[in-house]
């Protein structure tokens, strides 16, 4: 090889360092990604100028599955979509197919499902804030978040029987009704929790590493939120006033107050801020619910797509045919192709279904909020440093479950 | 049969359940409303949402195009034909009476067997208006490719991304297309079309087992 001179001073005409792009591999095996998530950094110097998401490493192949098992088969399938929030799945599934075959569902199953939804994307929030402060280097939020969690967690268990994988909702309703236990334990809860919120407030709002990484950090201006399907929290960070319990009510949702907190500047510590506010929010609607919940049937009787009351099964020939052939087949669905979106507590979480009049999805699409949300991943880490990567992977609340479905 | 206090369509579903299954799968291929000449017919269950005033304008501005529309449980789909799609999506979301300025998703729906084999769904939301549509256009498998709406949602990117991953649809103008949820060296075709296999190719049967 042929030696050069090397530059010198005087020679102005060569640089004194060579400088060029470094592409960095950031995953899968990144304990600050939420699951398995490359992301291939274009670095100059610590600045990312390009990122470009590598998804699939739990790809499972969910949406083929469906179209090969029945609609209620497909339940618990839901529930490991979103694995830190099964319940918001379920409902999501199991409103999508209420709308394909056009039933509603009794008052009182209406409010257990709020309620529970709401429980759910509390729980949504708590494990976010945790594992953003984490990331960020707050250990201590994370054990504050995770004892209230937990609280909800046990009462997901004496409801349904499981922490994570929940599977309550059905269609036509939901799969047992309250007890006093719980509704006590909601009681209690809902008078501890605002005193709860303060505490992980006042352990972030005036750390001042917190309000360095999260203040300005990851803009996005609401006409490019919008533009690039931004939803839940982090559109609303950017100031868009778009929840789908406001547009579009679904639940007892229409018939608690609430409102809906936005943010102004579109950066993390707004989206921060939103959620924060929106655990306020869910207490208020769990409180309401409980206050008006209405006495009444957990589950619509329309024998022929809800499995009938096993009293009823017992004792009348009628539902013991429904019941078996429900069990054994399924129900058809009427032909045609619906789209059902719910606010999760990461977005807007929908199903779009093709029904052929089979008892099975001819097809069945998942819209993914956390899919879309790294869409907009090049676009909102681009200028920021390597470290502010892990902070946006934290702001969209994302879970890799859901995104590679 | 208990009638009395069941609502009105799942019973329906109960008794066509009941009454015409079997006819039904082995009837719908040959009664499909979509031919190769384009012709439309509402489909059973479904109502013609032609006077839809969001239809309306579409059919205004590309009459040629403009296929049918639908209205099925207060979801509003209107059919065109591949080529004015994108102008029709720009016509969408430029239009201060439309003014569809959400992206909600991109899917893709495989009719083996029929002579237009995919069916490409674009849903769109309006935030400010708050109204829906559905655009639904069919594609052949021989010319495979439709114009992408990347250029007017950049949310669509890897959602047409998706579709191309799992169904083999390529996107005209589209920035980036590439596999996304599956490896980019991936070729063992498209997942998501019917004819991909849901339990394995057999090659495990042609292991040797050792004699003992």
């Amino acid at each position: 090889m042929e030696l050069k001179e090397a530059p010198t001073v005087a020679n102005k005409s060569l640089p004194l360092l060579r400088t060029e792009e470094l592409l960095l591999n950031l995953g899968p095996q990144h304990p600050s990604t939420h699951g398995v998530l490359k992301v291939v950094l274009t670095l100059e110097g610590e600045k990312v100028i390009k990122s470009d998401p590598v998804l699939g490493y739990l790809h499972r192949g969910v949406e083929k599955l469906a179209e090969t098992i029945t609609y209620n088969q497909f339940i618990p399938h839901t529930d490991r979509l979103d694995y830190v929030c099964a319940m918001y799945n379920n409902f999501a599934y199991v409103r999508a197919v209420e709308k394909l075959l056009g039933i509603t569902i009794p008052e009182r199953a209406e409010y257990l499902r709020t309620i529970v939804a709401e429980v759910q994307r509390i729980i949504g929030h708590l494990f976010w804030l945790g594992t953003q402060a984490l990331d960020i280097g707050a250990m201590t939020v994370f054990f504050y978040t995770f004892r209230e969690r937990e609280v909800l967690l046990d009462i997901f268990d004496e409801l349904c029987g499981a922490r994570l994988t929940t599977s309550w909702y059905r269609v036509g309703g939901v799969e047992r009704d309250f007890d006093q236990k719980i509704i006590d334990a909601l009681y209690k809860f809902v008078a501890d929790f605002p005193s709860k919120i303060e505490e992980y407030d006042t352990l972030l709002v005036n750390n001042r590493i917190w309000l360095a990484r999260t203040k300005g950090i990851a803009v996005i201006s609401g006409e490019d939120a919008v533009r690039y399907g931004l939803s839940g929290s982090t559109l609303r960070g950017s100031g868009v006033d778009y929840d789908i319990r406001k547009v579009a009510p679904y639940g007892a949702y229409d018939k608690v107050k609430w409102t809906v907190p936005l943010g102004r500047n579109g950066d993390t510590y707004d989206r921060y801020w939103v959620r924060m506010m929106e655990l306020h929010e869910s207490t208020k609607i769990i409180k309401q619910c409980l206050d008006q919940l209405p006495q009444g049937d957990y589950k619509a009787y329309v024998p022929q797509v809800v499995a009938p009351p096993k009293e009823r099964v017992f004792t009348d020939m009628e539902s013991m045919i429904y019941q078996f052939k429900l069990y054994s087949k399924g129900f058809n669905a009427p032909p045609g192709d619906i789209y059902c979106g719910t606010e999760a507590h990461k977005g807007e979480l929908g199903f779009y279904i093709v029904s052929r009049g089979d008892s099975k999805p001819y097809r069945l699409k998942i819209r993914a909020p956390s899919f879309i949300h790294m869409g907009a991943f090049d676009y909102m880490a681009k200028g920021y440093m390597i470290a502010d990567v892990i902070t946006i992977f934290g702001t969209y609340d994302i879970v890799m479950g859901e995104c590679d479905r | 049969m208990n009638t009395d206090s069941t609502p009105q369509s799942p019973q329906q579903a109960g008794e066509s359940g009941r009454a015409n299954t079997n006819d039904q799968g082995s009837t719908r291929v040959e009664e499909s409303p979509r031919k190769a000449g384009g012709f439309f017919k509402i489909p059973p269950g479904m109502e013609d949402g032609g006077e839809h005033p969001v239809a309306q304008r579409v059919r205004e501005r590309f009459p040629s195009a403009f296929i049918g529309a639908t209205l099925f449980r207060g979801d509003l789909s209107i059919h065109l034909k591949k080529d004015a799609l994108f102008e029709a999506a720009r016509l969408l979301r430029d239009d201060p009476a439309l003014d569809f300025d959400y992206p909600v998703h991109v899917t893709s729906v495989d009719y083996m067997g029929e002579p237009e084999r995919f069916e490409v769904v674009y849903d769109l939301f309006s935030i400010r208006k708050k109204h829906q549509v559905r655009l639904k256009t069919r594609i052949s498998e021989e010319d495979c490719t439709l114009d992408s709406l990347t250029p007017l949602w950049e949310g669509f990117n890897f959602m047409e991304r998706e579709v191309y991953d799992m169904m083999g649809i390529k996107f005209n103008n589209h920035p980036d297309l590439r596999r996304i949820l599956l490896p980019d060296e991936y070729d063992e075709g498209y997942p998501l079309r019917k004819n991909f296999p849901i339990e394995g190719r057999g090659w495990r049967d042609t292991f040797e087992f050792l004699e003992s």
